[in-house]
């Protein structure tokens, strides 16, 4: 088996606060390969942008990786110098952001902003640098991309400019794109598109994604493999239809349950009770056990299972059953 | 938008205020700095107003003053009479420290009052503005405008020049205090007005004044019951912050000669009587009007940034 | 953007016309012009030939009219202290005037934007804390305060400085004077160009630490950092560059008031410039003095602010574009 391009073993975020110390990243771990699209799901708060903001080393201090391990190709990177880690991003590694009218600076031209990353980690001259930069405009779709690039931000529209912010991510030609909510803040029918482009991208170049979203219908469109986080910890990892159709880990099922999506029919929605705890006030044992109707006194009990404790796919003491197994035993 | 407290629903006025007050109290014990900024205002406030009763002289009662006391160092007898001054004397003989007493009532008496111009004209020109729109407000504001363009020093300085041409000589020093609080209450309205006019053009279209307006009540009514209390926050705010200002540029004013007269000396009349004797090495007459001056203006304004973050944290 | 600028330029001129305005009604109502300019001894005869060459017996506006087109000439009329033409003292005192606040705000803005840098870069830092809780004293602490410190301790206690006057200057092309060109000119500059630079150097630097530590927290910031880019390129490229636009306003007024300033400098150090002239017009109600120093000192506030307007528009791209899909203006 090829080494993934992404590893993240056992990783622990930290923040100490006054009130004791809060664990938004609790023992995650997942694998993403090249050319593969691993989609992070949860509630705001669940640690999803967190876990990315770890992996590409930035966090904001007082946060700070306190344990485990990210494995860049093979390579550990959480613990090699900031000036280190500053060489592999946008090299190695890119960020998609969120909000694409915040995302580029307003006051430099578009062309500016690729080819100062360009000339920041390819051994080229300024005028390959701006060929790249206009080469990297017109993969993503921007329509002639020679004549814009130098225009300023605020010239593009909002989907154009988050074609640009992935232009700029992706212009060093990095292994792994971290992408934050990219499709949160912009309309609809422009979602699809950048859902698009990313997956074109994702397989020509055969870059490894993390897409961190909280939006069920991009995870179905886009992702291979889908992870869902609740309350900082992994609930559940898994190939997307498996996870989509058959979730084992209670959680996953009520998100599936809450979230209308196509192809599922027309069906009752229902929701969770309870809400997700804060961090300052974790349960002991599973945190999902005061929402959970599977709850037993081993949840309360033992310790947080891991994925890894449970068979690799759900954290869970009492997954439920999966389909392949129930087809097995039809069989 | 967690726990603000809500400015535009009125709720019950009482339970209101005590929450807000203990609020206030409760981030005030948490500010080692506003709470020691606090006491020195307090302090020489107190010690300016009672200067009659603190100060151990009368130093501008020519019956009590002795020439021969003249450049007493601090806390040092005397040589000719054997007097000892806590803070020293100045060339007539007067005690520094009874002199800053009565300067400093001078100093925080215009700086009161000034401010106190300042504010009602600027909450008047700018509720008016705010309300009725229109060619009044324009012309408020357009004036504010022009106004603003220039120090607000420079406009005290000019309105001091006026009010002096206009006075005549023999009344010149009499006037003198009177014109300063002009000078400075004038200089210094349009911040006030364009916060009030701010907070009045919110506040008008609001359904509690639309309410109020629909039901009959008179513009002025409307203006004073319920757009006023919402926007007494942010001009005490900016009241404590002129209060310094104020201080500050009555002592300059004053400094540079165009201010409180040597009859009547406020800290800046006395730190420019002072200086003369800074090359001679009557260092006291200048050190402690100065110091003075430096601890007023210092609390005011930290006691000011303090009640900024208190009261209002959207003013940063 | 042609129409932006015509509309400030006429802006410019409606405040000078304002300005004008107050400058004539104090030269026309503030004491009897003709009582200040003639002597004890005149006759009816004296006084209505006066009346007659001031223009007094015209319609008031007519008067200001006259008084505008006077002005823009450079006539002021005559000091009533001096008897000499207003406009000439006011030529002989500029150049020193000019002089302290170019050193002042250049003193201002360069120490200002780097020490706002400084403390928004390294805000953690005990370096950067220390000077902040400097600075909040230095906000408190009145302009001439600092000038009366800085002469005790570098004229009185160590001797090294001049404590008043602008040393020997050198005459240029028979209208200017400069103390730029001799060693005691230079000296005498020293301690005046610090009193009024730091107050200034205060504000510049807060500002420039707010805006930047403002700037720091965007995403687009965040963005950068994400691409790899070095620190450098990132504090000195992306944040100053969006740092320095909202500070361009503000930092414009600084710099005009600095002119305003130099008064209490002027008293402070004896600096013969414009500003201890126009103190002693008060003193002694010198009223053509005094509204010819207001007319100056309009033009050129006017023209800093105008100056600043345009350069804000230069500087920023969002506000070039005339068509910017509705997006402000």
């Amino acid at each position: 088996m090829t080494t993934p391009v992404l590893s993240v073993r056992d990783l622990v975020v930290e923040i100490p606060t006054r009130r004791g110390v809060l664990r938004p990243v609790d023992r995650v771990s997942f694998d993403i390969a090249a050319g593969e699209i691993l989609g992070v799901v949860g509630e705001s708060g669940a640690g999803k942008s967190m876990t990315g903001n770890a992996v590409i080393g930035l966090l904001d201090p007082p946060a700070r990786i306190a344990r485990g391990e990210v494995l860049l190709s093979g390579q550990p990177i959480q613990n090699i110098g900031r000036e280190a880690l500053r060489r592999l991003r946008g090299k190695r590694m890119g960020m998609i952001f969120q909000d694409p009218l915040t995302s580029l600076n307003p006051l430099l031209t578009v062309g500016e902003q690729l080819t100062e990353t360009i000339l920041e980690h390819m051994p080229v001259g300024n005028a390959e640098a701006r060929r790249r930069a206009i080469a990297a405009l017109e993969e993503v779709g921007i329509p002639a991309a020679a004549a814009r690039i130098d225009s300023y931000p605020h010239e593009f529209s909002g989907g154009m400019r988050q074609r640009v912010v992935i232009a700029l991510a992706l212009c060093a030609e990095p292994d792994l794109v971290i992408a934050d909510e990219p499709t949160t803040a912009l309309d609809v029918s422009v979602q699809a598109q950048i859902v698009a482009l990313l997956k074109r991208l994702c397989r020509e170049r055969g870059v490894a994604v993390m897409l961190v979203t909280h939006d069920m219908g991009v995870i179905a469109e886009a992702a291979d493999r889908v992870a869902v986080m609740y309350a900082g910890r992994l609930a559940e990892i898994g190939p997307v239809r498996e996870v989509l159709t058959a979730a084992r880990h209670p959680y996953t099922a009520g998100l599936m349950a809450s979230t209308p999506l196509a192809g599922h029919g027309r069906r009752r929605l229902r929701q969770i009770p309870g809400a997700m705890p804060r961090l300052g006030a974790l349960p002991p044992g599973c945190a999902f056990h005061p929402r959970c109707d599977r709850a037993e006194a081993r949840c309360r009990q033992d310790p947080t299972p891991r994925v890894e404790d449970c068979g690799g796919r759900a954290a869970c003491w009492f997954p439920l059953a999966a389909p392949a197994d129930r087809q097995e035993a039809g069989a | 938008m967690t726990d603000a407290r809500p400015a535009s629903v009125p709720p019950p006025p009482g339970r209101l205020r005590r929450a807000w007050q203990s609020d206030f109290l409760w981030s005030f014990r948490r500010a080692p700095v506003a709470m020691v900024s606090f006491l020195v205002v307090t302090v020489l406030v107190l010690a300016a107003v009672f200067a009659p009763l603190v100060a151990p002289h009368d130093p501008f009662n020519p019956a009590t003053l002795n020439l021969m006391n003249g450049f007493t160092p601090p806390g040092q007898p005397n040589a000719f009479t054997g007097e000892s001054f806590w803070l020293g004397t100045d060339d007539q003989g007067r005690d520094v420290f009874s002199t800053i007493l009565y300067g400093m009532r001078i100093s925080l008496f215009v700086g009161f009052s000034a401010v106190l111009l300042a504010m009602v004209l600027g909450v008047l020109l700018g509720l008016l503005a705010g309300y009725l729109g229109g060619w009044t407000e324009t012309v408020i504001m357009r004036v504010a405008d022009v106004q603003l363009t220039f120090p607000a020093i420079l406009v005290a300085m000019l309105i001091f020049g006026i009010a002096k041409g206009i006075t005549p000589p023999e009344y010149r020093d009499q006037m003198a205090i009177w014109v300063l609080i002009l000078a400075i209450g004038l200089s210094d309205w349009v911040q006030f007005a364009r916060v009030v006019r701010g907070a009045t053009l919110v506040e008008k279209n609001k359904e509690y004044v639309q309410a109020a307006r629909l039901v009959g009540r008179s513009p002025f009514a409307i203006m004073t019951r319920h757009i006023l209390p919402n926007v007494l926050n942010p001009v005490l705010v900016i009241a404590t912050i002129s209060l310094a200002l104020a201080i500050i540029a009555e002592a300059t004013l004053s400094f540079l000669g165009v201010g409180a007269p040597p009859t009547k000396p406020s800290l800046g009349t006395l730190i420019r009587i002072g200086q003369e004797f800074m090359f001679s090495g009557e260092w006291w007459i200048l050190f402690f009007p100065a110091l003075t001056l430096l601890a007023l203006a210092l609390s005011i304004n930290l006691l000011g940034d303090w009640l900024r973050d208190a009261l209002n944290p959207r003013l940063r | 953007m042609l129409a932006y600028v015509i509309r400030r330029v006429a802006q410019s001129v409606l405040v000078l016309f304002v300005v004008g305005l107050v400058a004539f009604a104090m030269f026309r109502f503030v004491g009897d012009p003709v009582d200040n300019m003639l002597g004890q001894e005149r006759t009816q005869a004296d006084i209505e030939r006066l009346r007659e060459t001031l223009g007094l017996d015209q319609p008031f506006p007519v008067q200001y009219w006259r008084f505008l087109g006077q002005a823009a000439q450079g006539n002021f009329g005559l000091s009533y202290r001096q008897g000499r033409p207003v406009a000439d003292i006011l030529m002989e005192r500029l150049p020193a005037t000019l002089e302290l606040a170019f050193v002042s705000g250049l003193l201002a803005l360069v120490g200002g934007i780097a020490l706002g840098i400084f403390t928004a870069i390294r805000r953690r830092g005990a370096a950067a804390n220390a000077i902040m809780t400097l600075s909040l004293i230095g906000v408190s602490l009145p302009t001439f305060l600092i000038g009366i410190l800085l002469i005790y301790l570098f004229s009185v206690e160590l001797g090294w400085l001049p404590s008043f006057g602008r040393g020997e200057v050198t005459g240029l092309g028979g209208w200017w004077t400069t103390g730029f060109l001799t060693q005691s000119g230079l000296k005498a500059l020293i301690l005046p160009a610090i009193t009024l630079g730091l107050y200034q150097m205060t504000l510049i630097m807060r500002l420039v630490r707010t805006e930047m530590l403002e700037v720091l927290r965007t995403d687009y910031i965040r963005f950068a950092r994400a691409r790899g880019l070095r620190d450098r390129a990132i504090n000195f490229h992306h944040a100053l560059k969006n740092t320095l636009v909202p500070v361009i306003t503000i930092t414009g007024l600084q710099l005009g008031s600095i002119i305003a300033f130099a008064i209490i400098t002027e008293t402070v150090f004896q600096w013969p410039g414009v500003g201890l002239l126009f103190i002693n017009a008060i003193q002694f109600v010198d009223i053509p003095v005094m509204a010819a120093y207001l007319m100056l000192i309009s033009v050129m506030f006017v023209g800093i602010n105008l100056i600043v307007d345009l350069l804000y528009f230069a500087i920023d791209p969002r506000l070039r574009v005339d068509r910017t899909a509705g997006r402000g203006t």
